[in-house]
């Protein structure tokens, strides 16, 4: 387990070869932190305890700097995205046909709230604002494919599908 | 110097340039409020509290950061200023917890009295919202964002004076909130407890650990005897906790006051500085005589210690060995004292009252093994005094229990940036063989950040460097660390100032803080002590010299190594 995030770090040297390099480019540049995280979470895909402290170290700059520009922009995620990124539509016309209800469906199946990542990294949820699909309204989609008109049973339904999948 | 001249409430002002207006309406008596604005540590503009109107420009401005101009008209008196503030104070406390009856800081908040003078309705923008965790992760600090208002100065203290940034900005808008790294809590930072964020916070957000209970179930035990001492900048800074104005000498009233709180002893630990200086010295001339690490680093201050440990681990060598002044002193009376009176040591309680919340770590570190029970700030002897209805102001003097009682100036002047290296010098100009008389250094004196100094003493050159506040200390290090400076011997406090601006001080408002010099004021206290004090050197104690002649040996001996010395730890700076 990672600190402060329950899905283990699971970076390889390669990337933190990768990281070292971004480091060495920023290190002496003002304003080098930014970019830096950017960098890091396209190595890692996230910013997990581990690269913030990699990043504190070599840039010399506090933990709490690090942390604290990391979480000001929404760019910048602290939770990797799972192997299949359930989104599920909350936009207006989704939701009055009970969108919400999809979603505390998917979140129950999967034991981790909208923004969380399973431990095992298979699955992600993210709520989302319209899809362009409102006439199929409640909408989800799953790495991109999208169904529509679903009940909080065929939801379910879905991501049985998906867990059944061979990794 | 350019003076610029401008009218406040149509009065005519001239001040030099760069002042700001904030500054500017002191000059006539108007003290514009302000709740992140806090000089030499926060000056940001974020809390709108200070705007007055400029005639001639749109809207409001915020008065702490904006500099005066020449011809300006300020008006810090007008309705649209006084709506404004009082719209911002509410909205303020919208999401404060204004639980003020229990509150650590009633009667002595800045929000609190803002709320007065402005004749706030509490409720007007309150919304009901779920208490956040309270981070109890440090034996010091207590961090209740429940009652922060994002002011800024704490993460300002932590980051710009103390170099350490254990503390910043999380999230954003309305979501955005002080809190540590992954919000692991404070203990899983590189904090080093200096408190510097306490005295800073406008509110109640920040407080000490507070170990009263523990001092008042060891009074009341009967199984127990409980000895106090008191550190040198004690008496210079409590009577601010009884109103008294700053830079009054309270020693005497604070010692009745210590017994009256039940059946203790009240101990002088300027003792133990005189020892340290002792000890100290020793160890210096030990160090050139068989090429150990040098400069060597004073080791009294603990916020320091645990900040070498873990920012410059490798300057771990230079710190002095010698235990601080409080350690020293705890494992004196678990030892010397408990034998000379026939006490089983676990039934001493031994409580130390010190500027410091640092120092509440330091007496937990494994090392000392209890040997103090509870280290007290001077705020919560203060509390202590309060909740046993001792009218301190009215109190006549008393004297410091013997053995331990009688210090000498050197000791006392401890308290203040530059007073270690004071007395080192008095004791080492002796031993080195120099001028006997001289006992007056002055150039290591006052509340410069870093100041340094070369002294010929019988044909040896001392060169020495003192610094208070971290952000200076890492200064230092890193001129040491790159060769461009040489120095035998360097003092370093936490603290900017030193202890009598210690984290466990007294809170002042800021009204205070932004205009006087509390620092020299709390330290002219200390050297006027010395002044009238008959005994000067730490080497002329007659307590020092009793101690080692029938305890201790000699400086550096077996007994006294064993008992005043102690080792450091490289701590990592994160987890």
């Amino acid at each position: 387990m990672s600190i402060g995030n329950s899905i283990e770090f699971m970076g390889t040297p390669a990337q933190e070869a990768e990281l070292k390099k971004v480091i060495a480019k920023y290190k002496e540049q003002p304003g080098g932190l930014m970019p830096a995280l950017q960098e890091a979470q396209g190595i890692y895909g996230y910013l997990p305890y581990e690269v913030q402290k990699m990043l504190a170290e070599g840039l010399d700059v506090s933990m709490s700097e690090v942390y604290g520009v990391s979480t000001f922009y929404a760019q910048f995620s602290l939770v990797p995205k799972g192997k299949y990124i359930i989104s599920v539509c909350l936009g207006t016309a989704c939701y009055v046909k009970g969108a919400d209800r999809v979603l505390t469906a998917i979140e129950e199946k999967l034991g981790i709230k909208s923004g969380e990542c399973t431990p095992d990294r298979k699955f992600s949820i993210e709520a989302c604002r319209c899809v362009g699909a409102c006439g199929l309204a409640p909408v989800m989609t799953v790495n991109g494919e999208v169904y529509g008109k679903v009940t909080p049973e065929q939801a379910v339904k879905v991501i049985e599908k998906y867990m059944a999948k061979e990794d | 110097m350019k003076m610029i001249n401008l009218t406040i409430n149509n009065i005519p002002v001239s001040v030099p340039e760069g002042t700001t207006i904030l500054q500017a309406a002191k000059k006539i008596g108007v003290d514009i409020p302000s709740l992140c604005y806090l000089k030499d540590i926060n000056c940001i503009g974020a809390c709108r509290v200070c705007v007055v109107e400029i005639v001639g420009r749109r809207g409001l401005t915020a008065s702490c950061t904006y500099p005066v101009e020449e011809g300006m008209k300020v008006l810090t008196n007008t309705p649209a200023v006084r709506a404004s503030r009082k719209t911002t104070l509410e909205l303020i406390l919208s999401t404060h917890n204004r639980k003020c009856l229990s509150c650590e800081r009633s009667g002595k908040c800045e929000l609190q009295k803002l709320a007065a003078d402005y004749g706030l309705d509490e409720d007007r923008f309150a919304v009901e919202e779920e208490l956040v965790p309270i981070d109890y992760s440090t034996p010091y600090v207590v961090r209740d964002n429940n009652k922060c208002i994002n002011c800024q100065r704490c993460i300002s203290a932590c980051k710009n004076v103390q170099a350490v940034g254990a503390i910043g900005n999380i999230r954003r808008g309305y979501d955005v909130h002080v809190g540590s790294p992954f919000e692991l809590g404070l203990g899983s930072t590189a904090c080093v407890g200096c408190g510097q964020c306490i005295v800073a916070c406008p509110v109640g957000a920040l407080s000490e650990v507070s170990n009263i209970d523990k001092v008042w179930a060891a009074i009341s035990d009967p199984a127990k005897k409980v000895v106090f001492f008191t550190a040198p900048s004690i008496a210079a800074t409590l009577g601010e906790c009884f109103d008294m104005p700053v830079g009054t000498n309270v020693e005497g009233k604070m010692v009745t006051a210590i017994k009256m709180l039940g059946d203790v002893e009240a101990f002088n630990m300027n003792i133990t500085a005189d020892l340290t200086i002792v000890e100290e010295a020793n160890e210096l001339i030990n160090r050139v005589k068989s090429d150990k690490p040098l400069p060597m680093f004073t080791s009294c201050c603990p916020g320091w210690v645990k900040y070498v440990e873990h920012f410059y681990p490798e300057f771990i060598p230079n710190l002095s060995t010698c235990k601080s002044p409080q350690q020293m002193f705890g494992a004196l009376l678990k030892s010397y004292y408990c034998e000379k009176n026939g006490i089983d040591p676990k039934d001493l309680f031994v409580v130390s009252v010190i500027p410091c919340t640092a120092k509440k770590f330091e007496v937990e570190r494994e090392e000392f093994h209890a040997d103090v029970d509870v280290a007290l700030t001077t705020r919560e002897l203060a509390k202590m005094i309060k909740n046993a209805s001792i009218n301190f102001n009215e109190l006549p003097d008393s004297e410091f229990t013997d053995p331990f009682a009688i210090a000498t100036g050197a000791g006392a002047i401890f308290g203040a940036t530059g007073g270690v290296m004071e007395a080192a010098l008095r004791t080492a100009n002796n031993l080195l063989g120099g001028n006997n008389e001289a006992v007056v250094f002055s150039d290591v004196r006052g509340t410069t950040g870093i100041k340094e100094a070369t002294y010929t003493i019988n044909g040896t050159e001392v060169a020495v460097c003192v610094a208070s506040g971290l952000a200076n200390a890492k200064k230092v290090l890193e001129m040491i660390k790159s060769g461009e400076k040489n120095y035998l011997f360097v003092e370093i406090m936490a603290c900017p100032g030193g202890c009598i601006n210690g984290g466990g001080q007294p809170y002042q408002f800021d009204a205070v803080r932004n205009f006087v010099d509390l620092k020299a004021i709390r330290a002219s206290v200390l050297y006027k002590s010395d002044d009238a004090n008959g005994l000067r050197k730490s080497h002329e104690s007659p307590v020092v010299k009793a101690l080692y002649d029938e305890y201790l040996g000699a400086p550096g001996a077996e007994k006294a190594h064993h008992l005043l010395h102690t080792k450091y730890t490289a701590r990592k700076k994160y987890n």
